[in-house]
């Protein structure tokens, strides 16, 4: 199977798809000339040419409502906004009006949207260019998150997002994109709502997304060699939420971990860790370990941006708590 | 007489300059005062407490969304603004349904979840309204954008007010449309007030109109008062954007007749000032302009009156009387394609057809 790297997974999904639905277009700024900020759209220009693959002026709002209006109009627009810090701009025209018209206006449209976007920490750019804000849009009713952590997912997942009638924000990681990954040359989709059990274990339960994803993986063989084993899942799409992975690990092992590069307070996990005790109360052996990004804006310095986001060895830490070998 | 409904949505544009028909300029007048008679009997029913919710009532203005909406057809689009009972009306909504969507009932436009500011007919290309101001000027733009992309002759109205003008969706989005030639007529109704603000203490220019050189596209003012003079402009524009050369700004002063919303006194502006604009009444204007043209009687307009009252009348007894609540067990109906609330969370269904 070839291995790709993860920008071109996105931008493999991107291509194929345009060639398969004229509706599907693509505008964002600095996504045609450019190839985009973190070259995922590399390419696409010079195959589909500037109509359907526009840059756009810095106007977050325009990019986010024009891609609202243009599928509510019939085209399956894939919008980007080149970080999610920048998703504040984006806010109204994503949560008020594509989360909420089809709703609103009594079930009788569809906005057919996927707006991609990129966040986390890792290269030492500050508190407006390294933020996790999925919760934000998890909260909200009427879109999807989806969050991949391999070029397979990415693809995979992608495709499936444009084909889908609701609207998606697609975020993916900064930090993952010249990661490498086999991806097959055939077709393929995966559907939205499906965790994937990354590493199969019996003691405790490590359950993330996106980046850390990767980190809970790496935690897992950490604890191998101490004797401890983990099972963990990736969650992939935290809305749909598989949550029925999620509790039968749960109640195969009793202890769980969260790991999200999100900030800790009102983070996507907390939500997760309700439903946990809302439908597996009688399975947890311990109380549920979350570990988070501190709740501090991401700090530049390369030591505290390291200190602020969840490394491995933390989840390790936490992962042996619930087994009270810390 | 036809009905309203067919000479708004019919798809032969009247000759430019050319006689209207006395069928058509009735038509015109017939709008208008179903609008009013919407409005002063959302109003009433405000007052009796019969509806619920907010309801931003778009009395004063009928000419720009009347006149506007003469000058498309069943091509084309338009966007709605929380004012915009007026809209969906001049587009050829039906009075039954707007009303009984304000209603609350299972039967109205969005099955009584939207109510009064949400609004929407997709189907006859009403992309709806929306709650927050200027929140529609992107999405107007962006469904230029479809128009130009399946290269369509089609054209989108977006409606707002002067409050949206000052919000950042109403520059990113004009200097998108302006940028790529989009198919686009941003019809900016001045009412003179963002809620209690006077224009003239919010905004850092006189007409906004004049805002369009920024955006490289033709600003125009218009009389909001003159139903003929706002479909004069807008069909200009139209037929501006059909050939392919973008966008207009079209701004229409015009004025709210009632408070901003049930609750508003109107402390920050006179009572001369409401007489000035209710001599300037759209529906005064034109009914004088008709009966000046022969083109009806003092008995006919009578007689037109009685009509729109009859049809308010049976509006009312249809969303009030007749219609259902929704069934509180479809709370969680429409919120996804494809996916619904379960006791867990969101569980796969069915795709329908």
């Amino acid at each position: 199977m070839p291995v790709i790297m993860y920008r071109e997974a996105v931008r493999d999904a991107l291509a194929e798809e345009m060639r398969r639905d004229p509706r599907v277009f693509i505008m964002g700024e600095d996504v045609a000339i450019y190839g985009g900020a973190y070259s995922a759209t590399q390419g696409l220009l010079q195959e589909f040419g500037e109509e359907r693959v526009r840059d756009t002026a810095i106007s977050e709002m325009a990019i986010t409502g024009a891609a609202v209006g243009a599928a509510m109009a019939g085209m399956r627009p894939v919008a980007e906004i080149m970080y999610v810090d920048f998703m504040t701009l984006a806010m109204d025209q994503f949560v008020n009006q594509a989360g909420k018209n089809r709703y609103m206006f009594g079930g009788k449209t569809t906005v057919p949207m996927v707006l991609r976007t990129e966040g986390g920490a890792g290269r030492c750019i500050a508190a407006h260019h390294s933020q996790s804000l999925e919760a934000w849009f998890v909260h909200a009713p009427g879109v999807f998150v989806v969050m991949p952590a391999t070029p397979y997912d990415a693809k995979g997942l992608l495709k499936t997002c444009i084909r889908d009638d609701n609207p998606v924000l697609f975020i993916e990681h900064k930090m993952l994109y010249n990661n490498k990954g086999e991806v097959p040359t055939e077709e393929y989709t995966i559907p939205l709502g499906q965790a994937v059990v990354r590493r199969e274990g019996a003691d405790v339960t490590i359950i993330s997304y996106s980046r850390m994803a990767l980190r809970a993986e790496e935690a897992g063989k950490k604890l191998a060699e101490e004797g401890v084993s983990a099972e963990v899942i990736d969650l992939r799409c935290l809305k749909p939420l598989d949550i029925e992975c999620v509790l039968a690990s749960v109640k195969k092992t009793g202890r769980v971990v969260l790991a999200s590069e999100g900030y800790k307070d009102c983070n996507f996990v907390c939500d997760l860790m309700a439903k946990i005790q809302e439908f597996a109360f009688d399975y947890l052996d311990a109380p549920i370990e979350r570990v988070c990004a501190a709740n501090v804006p991401v700090p530049m310095s390369p030591v505290l941006e390291d200190e602020a986001i969840p490394r491995a060895d933390k989840i390790v830490a936490a992962a042996k708590r619930t087994l009270g070998k810390a | 007489m036809g009905t309203v409904k067919e000479v708004k949505r019919k798809k032969a544009a009247k000759p430019a300059g050319g006689e209207f028909s006395k069928e058509f300029l009735v038509g015109l007048l017939r709008r208008m005062m179903e609008i009013r008679g919407f409005e002063d009997k959302v109003f009433e029913l405000l007052a009796r407490n019969v509806l619920q919710g907010a309801s931003h009532v778009y009395a004063g203005q009928e000419a720009v969304a009347v006149g506007a909406c003469s000058a498309i057809d069943t091509r084309d689009y338009i966007t709605s603004t929380h004012r915009g009972h007026g809209h969906s009306l001049a587009l050829g909504a039906d009075l039954k349904l707007m009303m009984a969507e304000l209603c609350g009932k299972a039967t109205g436009y969005c099955k009584g979840r939207g109510g009064s500011m949400h609004i929407a007919d997709v189907k006859n290309r009403n992309l709806g309204a929306t709650g927050i101001v200027g929140g529609n000027i992107p999405v107007g733009t962006g469904a230029a954008l479809a128009c130009k992309l399946r290269k369509s002759d089609s054209v989108v109205l977006c409606f707002f007010g002067d409050g949206a003008s000052n919000e950042g969706t109403f520059h990113e989005s004009l200097n998108m449309a302006g940028k790529w030639k989009l198919p686009v007529i941003y019809v900016c109704e001045n009412n003179l007030y963002g809620m209690s603000v006077a224009f003239e203490r919010a905004c850092a220019i006189n007409d906004i109109a004049s805002r369009a050189r920024g955006y490289a596209m033709p600003g125009v003012i218009v009389d909001g008062q003159r139903v003929l003079e706002v479909r004069k402009a807008v069909q200009e524009a139209v037929a501006f954007a059909r050939a392919g050369n973008g966008p207009t700004l079209i701004e229409a002063k015009t004025y709210r007749y009632r408070g901003h919303s049930r609750s508003d006194p109107r402390v920050y502006r006179t009572k001369e000032e409401e007489a000035y604009w209710h001599e300037r009444d759209p529906i005064k204007l034109f009914r004088e302009d008709l009966l000046k043209q022969n083109a009806i009687t003092e008995a006919e307009f009578d007689a037109l009156q009685a009509l729109v009252n009859e049809e308010l009348a049976a509006a009312e007894k249809f969303a009030v009387d007749e219609s259902p609540y929704p069934n509180p067990a479809e709370l969680h109906d429409d919120v996804y394609v494809g996916w619904v609330e379960g006791p867990k969370g969101l569980v796969r269904i069915e795709q329908k057809g």
